[in-house]
Protein backbone atom coordinates (compact mmCIF):
# COMPACT_ATOMS: atom_id res chain seq x y z
CA UNK A 1 0.00 0.00 0.00
CA UNK A 2 1.17 3.32 -1.32
CA UNK A 3 2.25 6.15 1.37
CA UNK A 4 2.61 9.43 -0.05
CA UNK A 5 3.54 12.59 2.23
CA UNK A 6 1.23 15.62 2.88
CA UNK A 7 2.24 18.69 4.17
CA UNK A 8 -0.45 21.69 4.98
CA UNK A 9 -1.62 23.47 7.65
CA UNK A 10 -4.07 22.56 10.26
CA UNK A 11 -5.81 25.34 12.53
CA UNK A 12 -2.91 27.69 11.44
CA UNK A 13 0.07 24.87 12.32
CA UNK A 14 1.72 23.74 10.00
CA UNK A 15 1.97 19.41 9.59
CA UNK A 16 2.98 17.18 7.66
CA UNK A 17 1.81 13.10 7.31
CA UNK A 18 1.55 10.30 5.14
CA UNK A 19 -1.53 9.54 3.47
CA UNK A 20 -2.77 6.29 1.96
CA UNK A 21 -3.69 5.86 -1.26
CA UNK A 22 -7.23 6.58 -1.81
CA UNK A 23 -7.47 7.67 2.03
CA UNK A 24 -10.12 10.18 2.28
CA UNK A 25 -9.41 13.64 4.15
CA UNK A 26 -11.56 12.69 7.19
CA UNK A 27 -9.91 9.13 7.94
CA UNK A 28 -6.46 10.97 7.38
CA UNK A 29 -7.22 13.61 9.84
CA UNK A 30 -8.38 11.57 12.32
CA UNK A 31 -6.16 8.67 12.34
CA UNK A 32 -3.04 9.96 10.20
CA UNK A 33 -2.87 13.74 12.52
CA UNK A 34 -5.03 12.32 15.56
CA UNK A 35 -7.49 15.52 15.16
CA UNK A 36 -10.74 13.82 16.45
CA UNK A 37 -13.04 16.34 15.83
CA UNK A 38 -14.77 16.04 12.40
CA UNK A 39 -17.13 12.97 12.80
CA UNK A 40 -17.36 10.16 10.52
CA UNK A 41 -21.86 10.38 9.86
CA UNK A 42 -22.44 8.56 6.79
CA UNK A 43 -19.22 8.38 4.25
CA UNK A 44 -21.19 9.64 1.14
CA UNK A 45 -21.15 13.24 1.58
CA UNK A 46 -24.80 13.25 3.02
CA UNK A 47 -24.72 14.20 6.48
CA UNK A 48 -21.88 17.34 6.60
CA UNK A 49 -20.71 15.54 9.90
CA UNK A 50 -17.08 15.59 8.51
CA UNK A 51 -17.21 19.26 7.29
CA UNK A 52 -13.70 21.31 7.58
CA UNK A 53 -12.92 24.12 5.98
CA UNK A 54 -10.25 24.23 3.17
CA UNK A 55 -8.87 27.55 2.33
CA UNK A 56 -11.95 28.47 4.26
CA UNK A 57 -14.24 26.91 2.28
CA UNK A 58 -16.56 24.11 3.75
CA UNK A 59 -15.76 20.77 2.60
CA UNK A 60 -16.65 17.21 3.52
CA UNK A 61 -14.37 15.46 4.30
CA UNK A 62 -14.85 12.17 3.52
CA UNK A 63 -15.23 13.18 -0.37
CA UNK A 64 -12.03 14.71 -0.21
CA UNK A 65 -9.20 12.64 -1.42
CA UNK A 66 -6.31 13.69 1.78
CA UNK A 67 -3.37 14.10 -0.73
CA UNK A 68 -5.48 17.12 -2.62
CA UNK A 69 -5.03 19.20 0.25
CA UNK A 70 -1.32 19.17 -0.12
CA UNK A 71 -0.14 23.16 0.16
CA UNK A 72 -3.55 24.19 1.72
CA UNK A 73 -5.35 25.44 4.52
CA UNK A 74 -7.39 23.26 6.83
CA UNK A 75 -9.68 24.42 9.65
CA UNK A 76 -11.29 22.08 11.98
CA UNK A 77 -13.80 22.54 15.38
CA UNK A 78 -10.43 21.85 17.40
CA UNK A 79 -8.87 25.08 16.10
CA UNK A 80 -12.23 27.14 17.73
CA UNK A 81 -11.51 28.77 21.07
CA UNK A 82 -8.21 26.70 22.06
CA UNK A 83 -7.96 28.66 25.36
CA UNK A 84 -11.86 29.11 25.71
CA UNK A 85 -14.98 28.94 23.73
CA UNK A 86 -15.34 31.51 21.10
CA UNK A 87 -18.07 33.32 20.10
CA UNK A 88 -19.82 30.53 17.79
CA UNK A 89 -19.45 27.66 20.35
CA UNK A 90 -20.51 30.23 23.47
CA UNK A 91 -23.69 30.75 21.41
CA UNK A 92 -24.51 26.96 20.54
CA UNK A 93 -23.82 26.49 24.55
CA UNK A 94 -26.70 29.39 25.21
CA UNK A 95 -29.02 28.21 23.13
CA UNK A 96 -28.82 24.47 23.70
CA UNK A 97 -28.11 24.47 20.23
CA UNK A 98 -26.63 20.92 20.61
CA UNK A 99 -28.28 17.61 22.27
CA UNK A 100 -26.09 14.23 21.31
CA UNK A 101 -23.85 16.76 19.95
CA UNK A 102 -23.01 14.58 17.10
CA UNK A 103 -23.12 17.37 13.98
CA UNK A 104 -22.19 20.36 16.12
CA UNK A 105 -18.41 20.22 14.87
CA UNK A 106 -19.76 20.03 11.08
CA UNK A 107 -22.54 22.54 11.86
CA UNK A 108 -19.83 25.08 13.91
CA UNK A 109 -17.61 24.80 10.58
CA UNK A 110 -20.79 25.74 8.19
CA UNK A 111 -21.22 28.44 9.96
CA UNK A 112 -17.78 29.81 10.58
CA UNK A 113 -17.31 29.82 7.02
CA UNK A 114 -20.79 31.68 6.56
CA UNK A 115 -19.59 34.09 8.98
CA UNK A 116 -15.78 34.43 7.84
CA UNK A 117 -17.60 35.56 4.57
CA UNK A 118 -20.42 37.66 5.59
CA UNK A 119 -20.57 38.44 9.23
CA UNK A 120 -24.26 39.54 9.33
CA UNK A 121 -26.30 37.57 7.27
CA UNK A 122 -29.68 37.15 7.11
CA UNK A 123 -31.78 34.40 8.92
CA UNK A 124 -32.31 32.69 5.15
CA UNK A 125 -28.63 32.91 4.51
CA UNK A 126 -28.05 31.14 7.56
CA UNK A 127 -30.47 28.19 6.75
CA UNK A 128 -28.36 28.21 3.46
CA UNK A 129 -24.80 28.43 4.96
CA UNK A 130 -26.17 24.60 6.63
CA UNK A 131 -28.24 23.36 4.58
CA UNK A 132 -25.53 20.31 4.07
CA UNK A 133 -26.17 19.55 7.60
CA UNK A 134 -28.36 17.06 9.32
CA UNK A 135 -29.11 17.35 12.62
CA UNK A 136 -31.02 14.79 14.84
CA UNK A 137 -31.77 16.23 17.94
CA UNK A 138 -31.94 20.09 17.92
CA UNK A 139 -34.82 20.77 15.29
CA UNK A 140 -32.13 22.99 13.63
CA UNK A 141 -33.94 26.19 15.38
CA UNK A 142 -31.62 26.38 17.85
CA UNK A 143 -28.68 26.60 15.58
CA UNK A 144 -30.11 29.03 13.19
CA UNK A 145 -30.77 31.16 16.25
CA UNK A 146 -27.13 30.51 17.74
CA UNK A 147 -25.40 31.38 14.51
CA UNK A 148 -27.85 34.81 14.33
CA UNK A 149 -26.74 35.70 18.24
CA UNK A 150 -23.11 35.95 17.19
CA UNK A 151 -24.30 37.82 13.43
CA UNK A 152 -26.50 39.99 15.36
CA UNK A 153 -23.66 40.87 18.36
CA UNK A 154 -25.65 39.62 20.98
CA UNK A 155 -22.71 37.03 21.45
CA UNK A 156 -19.02 38.51 21.25
CA UNK A 157 -16.15 37.73 22.10
CA UNK B 1 -7.80 -0.20 0.17
CA UNK B 2 -6.43 -1.53 -2.66
CA UNK B 3 -6.68 2.03 -4.58
CA UNK B 4 -3.90 3.58 -6.57
CA UNK B 5 -3.99 6.98 -6.96
CA UNK B 6 -1.84 8.91 -9.61
CA UNK B 7 -1.52 12.66 -10.15
CA UNK B 8 -1.12 14.25 -13.19
CA UNK B 9 0.30 17.81 -14.61
CA UNK B 10 -2.72 17.86 -17.60
CA UNK B 11 -5.97 16.16 -18.32
CA UNK B 12 -3.96 15.05 -21.74
CA UNK B 13 -2.10 13.48 -19.65
CA UNK B 14 -4.48 11.57 -17.57
CA UNK B 15 -5.95 10.61 -21.07
CA UNK B 16 -3.54 9.00 -22.11
CA UNK B 17 -2.44 7.27 -18.62
CA UNK B 18 -6.05 6.00 -18.17
CA UNK B 19 -6.02 2.57 -20.01
CA UNK B 20 -9.37 0.32 -19.88
CA UNK B 21 -8.67 -0.04 -15.70
CA UNK B 22 -8.43 3.42 -14.87
CA UNK B 23 -10.98 6.27 -12.69
CA UNK B 24 -11.13 9.98 -13.23
CA UNK B 25 -11.98 11.47 -10.37
CA UNK B 26 -12.84 15.40 -10.86
CA UNK B 27 -14.28 16.38 -7.95
CA UNK B 28 -14.52 13.88 -6.02
CA UNK B 29 -18.13 13.85 -5.09
CA UNK B 30 -19.57 10.30 -7.02
CA UNK B 31 -15.90 8.75 -7.12
CA UNK B 32 -15.04 9.38 -3.54
CA UNK B 33 -18.03 7.80 -2.14
CA UNK B 34 -17.09 4.79 -4.22
CA UNK B 35 -13.66 4.68 -2.58
CA UNK B 36 -15.25 5.15 0.84
CA UNK B 37 -17.76 2.12 0.63
CA UNK B 38 -14.59 -0.29 -1.17
CA UNK B 39 -16.74 -0.29 -4.14
CA UNK B 40 -13.52 0.74 -6.22
CA UNK B 41 -10.39 -0.58 -6.55
CA UNK B 42 -7.37 -0.09 -8.94
CA UNK B 43 -6.27 3.18 -10.60
CA UNK B 44 -7.86 6.61 -9.75
CA UNK B 45 -6.23 9.05 -12.02
CA UNK B 46 -6.20 13.12 -11.31
CA UNK B 47 -4.97 16.71 -12.49
CA UNK B 48 -4.30 19.35 -11.29
CA UNK B 49 -4.31 21.53 -14.58
CA UNK B 50 -5.07 25.06 -14.30
CA UNK B 51 -6.82 24.94 -17.44
CA UNK B 52 -9.56 22.98 -16.07
CA UNK B 53 -10.67 25.61 -13.95
CA UNK B 54 -10.86 28.60 -16.25
CA UNK B 55 -14.44 30.31 -17.17
CA UNK B 56 -14.22 32.42 -20.52
CA UNK B 57 -16.84 34.34 -21.37
CA UNK B 58 -18.06 36.18 -24.70
CA UNK B 59 -20.94 38.04 -26.16
CA UNK B 60 -23.07 34.59 -27.17
CA UNK B 61 -20.92 31.54 -25.49
CA UNK B 62 -19.40 30.46 -22.00
CA UNK B 63 -16.51 28.15 -22.66
CA UNK B 64 -16.46 26.83 -19.16
CA UNK B 65 -14.16 24.47 -17.87
CA UNK B 66 -14.45 20.91 -17.05
CA UNK B 67 -13.40 21.09 -13.55
CA UNK B 68 -15.33 24.79 -12.44
CA UNK B 69 -17.32 23.76 -9.93
CA UNK B 70 -21.12 24.88 -8.82
CA UNK B 71 -19.60 27.07 -6.29
CA UNK B 72 -17.03 28.70 -8.81
CA UNK B 73 -20.57 29.09 -11.61
CA UNK B 74 -22.18 30.77 -8.27
CA UNK B 75 -18.93 33.13 -7.89
CA UNK B 76 -19.61 34.22 -11.55
CA UNK B 77 -21.53 37.37 -11.99
CA UNK B 78 -21.80 36.58 -15.74
CA UNK B 79 -22.93 33.30 -15.85
CA UNK B 80 -25.99 34.39 -13.54
CA UNK B 81 -28.17 32.41 -15.88
CA UNK B 82 -27.05 29.24 -14.56
CA UNK B 83 -26.90 30.22 -10.67
CA UNK B 84 -30.34 28.63 -10.05
CA UNK B 85 -28.93 25.26 -11.55
CA UNK B 86 -25.67 25.38 -9.35
CA UNK B 87 -27.53 26.42 -6.68
CA UNK B 88 -29.71 23.31 -6.59
CA UNK B 89 -26.74 20.86 -7.01
CA UNK B 90 -26.25 19.78 -3.24
CA UNK B 91 -25.14 21.93 -0.15
CA UNK B 92 -22.78 24.46 -0.07
CA UNK B 93 -19.82 21.56 0.91
CA UNK B 94 -21.12 19.97 -2.58
CA UNK B 95 -20.95 23.02 -4.30
CA UNK B 96 -17.80 23.84 -4.16
CA UNK B 97 -16.40 20.05 -5.09
CA UNK B 98 -19.25 19.02 -7.48
CA UNK B 99 -17.69 20.06 -11.14
CA UNK B 100 -19.41 20.43 -14.36
CA UNK B 101 -17.76 17.69 -16.05
CA UNK B 102 -18.83 15.65 -13.30
CA UNK B 103 -22.32 16.44 -14.15
CA UNK B 104 -21.55 15.24 -17.61
CA UNK B 105 -20.95 11.79 -16.90
CA UNK B 106 -22.96 11.70 -13.48
CA UNK B 107 -25.69 8.39 -13.50
CA UNK B 108 -29.23 8.81 -12.74
CA UNK B 109 -30.65 10.91 -10.83
CA UNK B 110 -27.18 12.95 -10.46
CA UNK B 111 -26.12 15.95 -13.22
CA UNK B 112 -28.57 18.37 -12.83
CA UNK B 113 -26.61 20.52 -14.57
CA UNK B 114 -25.87 18.71 -17.40
CA UNK B 115 -29.85 19.30 -18.02
CA UNK B 116 -29.57 22.75 -18.24
CA UNK B 117 -26.55 22.39 -20.49
CA UNK B 118 -28.52 20.14 -23.31
CA UNK B 119 -31.66 22.81 -23.07
CA UNK B 120 -29.03 25.35 -23.82
CA UNK B 121 -27.59 23.29 -26.66
CA UNK B 122 -23.76 23.31 -24.89
CA UNK B 123 -20.71 21.95 -27.11
CA UNK B 124 -18.76 19.74 -25.11
CA UNK B 125 -15.19 19.72 -26.49
CA UNK B 126 -13.25 16.27 -25.69
CA UNK B 127 -8.54 16.38 -24.43
CA UNK B 128 -7.63 16.86 -28.14
CA UNK B 129 -10.54 19.34 -29.37
CA UNK B 130 -13.05 17.49 -30.73
CA UNK B 131 -16.23 19.53 -30.06
CA UNK B 132 -19.51 17.66 -30.00
CA UNK B 133 -23.15 18.49 -29.72
CA UNK B 134 -24.23 18.13 -26.63
CA UNK B 135 -26.98 15.75 -27.82
CA UNK B 136 -24.22 13.15 -29.09
CA UNK B 137 -21.95 13.23 -26.22
CA UNK B 138 -24.97 12.19 -23.83
CA UNK B 139 -26.05 9.18 -25.96
CA UNK B 140 -22.00 7.76 -26.22
CA UNK B 141 -20.64 9.22 -22.76
CA UNK B 142 -19.72 5.81 -22.13
CA UNK B 143 -17.57 5.69 -24.95
CA UNK B 144 -16.44 9.54 -24.50
CA UNK B 145 -12.78 10.19 -23.75
CA UNK B 146 -12.63 12.96 -21.15
CA UNK B 147 -14.28 16.59 -20.84
CA UNK B 148 -12.04 19.38 -21.31
CA UNK B 149 -14.57 22.39 -21.55
CA UNK B 150 -17.99 23.16 -22.50
CA UNK B 151 -19.27 25.88 -24.42
CA UNK B 152 -22.57 27.19 -23.60
CA UNK B 153 -24.65 29.27 -25.56
CA UNK B 154 -25.86 32.72 -23.78
CA UNK B 155 -29.81 32.93 -23.57
CA UNK B 156 -30.26 36.53 -25.72
CA UNK B 157 -32.91 37.42 -23.13
CA UNK B 158 -33.04 36.36 -19.27
CA UNK B 159 -36.67 34.95 -19.55
CA UNK B 160 -35.52 33.14 -22.22
CA UNK B 161 -34.12 30.22 -19.74
CA UNK B 162 -35.10 28.96 -16.82
CA UNK B 163 -34.51 25.79 -14.53
CA UNK B 164 -36.91 23.93 -12.26
CA UNK B 165 -35.71 20.78 -9.92
CA UNK B 166 -38.44 18.74 -7.93
CA UNK B 167 -36.52 17.06 -5.07
CA UNK B 168 -38.24 15.74 -1.59
CA UNK B 169 -35.39 17.65 -0.03
CA UNK B 170 -35.77 20.94 -1.34
CA UNK B 171 -33.69 22.33 -2.57
CA UNK B 172 -30.89 20.40 -2.48
CA UNK B 173 -32.12 16.97 -2.53
CA UNK B 174 -31.58 14.27 -5.27
CA UNK B 175 -33.55 15.27 -7.90
CA UNK B 176 -37.16 12.99 -8.48
CA UNK B 177 -36.96 15.68 -11.72
CA UNK B 178 -35.26 18.27 -12.78
CA UNK B 179 -36.45 20.39 -16.10
CA UNK B 180 -34.51 22.58 -17.89
CA UNK B 181 -36.26 24.85 -20.78
CA UNK B 182 -34.66 27.33 -23.23
CA UNK B 183 -37.23 29.28 -25.23
CA UNK B 184 -35.61 31.55 -27.30
CA UNK B 185 -38.22 34.17 -29.12
CA UNK B 186 -38.24 35.69 -32.48
CA UNK B 187 -40.93 38.34 -33.21
CA UNK B 188 -43.19 37.19 -30.78
CA UNK B 189 -42.78 33.44 -32.05
CA UNK B 190 -40.93 30.55 -30.66
CA UNK B 191 -37.66 29.73 -32.34
CA UNK B 192 -35.06 26.97 -31.89
CA UNK B 193 -37.27 25.28 -28.71
CA UNK B 194 -35.29 22.81 -25.89
CA UNK B 195 -36.81 21.30 -23.34
CA UNK B 196 -34.31 18.64 -21.48
CA UNK B 197 -35.80 16.81 -18.48
CA UNK B 198 -33.40 15.22 -15.51
CA UNK B 199 -34.48 12.15 -13.93
CA UNK B 200 -36.74 10.70 -16.69
CA UNK B 201 -34.26 8.67 -18.13
CA UNK B 202 -31.06 6.92 -17.90
CA UNK B 203 -29.17 10.24 -18.69
CA UNK B 204 -30.26 13.92 -18.83
CA UNK B 205 -33.17 13.91 -22.05
CA UNK B 206 -34.76 16.21 -24.46
CA UNK B 207 -38.78 16.20 -24.27
CA UNK B 208 -39.09 16.33 -27.97
CA UNK B 209 -42.96 16.11 -28.49
CA UNK B 210 -43.24 19.05 -25.84
CA UNK B 211 -40.59 20.95 -28.05
CA UNK B 212 -42.59 20.50 -31.24
CA UNK B 213 -45.91 22.26 -29.53
CA UNK B 214 -44.25 25.08 -28.67
CA UNK B 215 -41.53 25.59 -32.08
CA UNK B 216 -43.00 28.57 -34.19
CA UNK B 217 -46.16 29.10 -31.51
CA UNK B 218 -46.99 32.32 -30.26
CA UNK B 219 -46.80 31.53 -26.32
CA UNK B 220 -49.93 31.53 -24.42
CA UNK B 221 -51.73 29.52 -21.86
CA UNK B 222 -53.11 26.70 -24.36
CA UNK B 223 -50.08 26.08 -26.22
CA UNK B 224 -48.34 25.69 -22.59
CA UNK B 225 -50.91 23.29 -21.73
CA UNK B 226 -50.32 21.26 -24.73
CA UNK B 227 -47.06 21.41 -24.37
CA UNK B 228 -46.95 19.71 -20.80
CA UNK B 229 -49.54 17.31 -21.98
CA UNK B 230 -47.37 16.22 -24.66
CA UNK B 231 -44.15 16.29 -22.15
CA UNK B 232 -43.22 12.61 -21.48
CA UNK B 233 -44.24 11.30 -25.03
CA UNK B 234 -41.26 8.79 -25.88
CA UNK B 235 -39.94 9.05 -22.56
CA UNK B 236 -39.48 6.32 -20.29
CA UNK B 237 -38.52 6.95 -16.48
CA UNK B 238 -37.11 4.92 -14.21
CA UNK B 239 -38.44 3.44 -10.95
CA UNK B 240 -35.90 4.26 -7.83
CA UNK B 241 -36.17 4.44 -4.31
CA UNK B 242 -37.22 8.27 -5.07
CA UNK B 243 -40.23 7.84 -7.39
CA UNK B 244 -41.80 5.38 -8.96
CA UNK B 245 -42.22 5.55 -13.68
CA UNK B 246 -45.65 6.30 -12.99
CA UNK B 247 -45.57 8.90 -10.76
CA UNK B 248 -42.50 10.62 -12.83
CA UNK B 249 -44.38 10.24 -15.40
CA UNK B 250 -48.42 11.77 -13.56
CA UNK B 251 -45.53 15.09 -12.28
CA UNK B 252 -43.42 15.93 -15.30
CA UNK B 253 -45.84 17.72 -17.69
CA UNK B 254 -47.67 19.79 -14.33
CA UNK B 255 -44.05 20.66 -13.33
CA UNK B 256 -43.22 21.55 -16.92
CA UNK B 257 -46.36 24.00 -17.37
CA UNK B 258 -45.36 25.53 -14.26
CA UNK B 259 -42.19 26.34 -15.00
CA UNK B 260 -43.23 27.46 -18.73
CA UNK B 261 -45.90 30.02 -17.01
CA UNK B 262 -42.90 31.36 -15.34
CA UNK B 263 -41.19 32.66 -18.89
CA UNK B 264 -44.34 34.10 -20.54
Amino acid sequence: MAMKPVTFTLNAEAKAAFTEDGQNLLDFLRRGVGDLSPKYGCGQGTCGACTVLVDGEPHLSCLVLAEAIQGRRVETTAGLGQARPNPLQEAFMERFAAQCGYCTPGMLMSAKALLDRNPRPSREEVIEAIAGNLCRCTGYEPIIAAILDVAEGRIRA
Amino acid sequence: MAVMVETHPTLGDVQRALGSDGTYLGGGTLVMREVNAGALQGRILRTTDPALRQIRSSFDTAEIGAGVTMAMILAERDLAHLHPVARAVGGPQVRVMATVGGNLFAAHPYGDFAVALLALGARVVSVGGAQRPIDDFLRERDRAGLVATVQVPRPREPRAFAFLKVSRVKPKGVSVLSIAAHLPRDAGRLRGVRIAFGAMGTTPIRAPAAERVLEGATPDLGVLARAAAAAVEGLDPPTDALASAWYRREVAGVHLRRLLERML
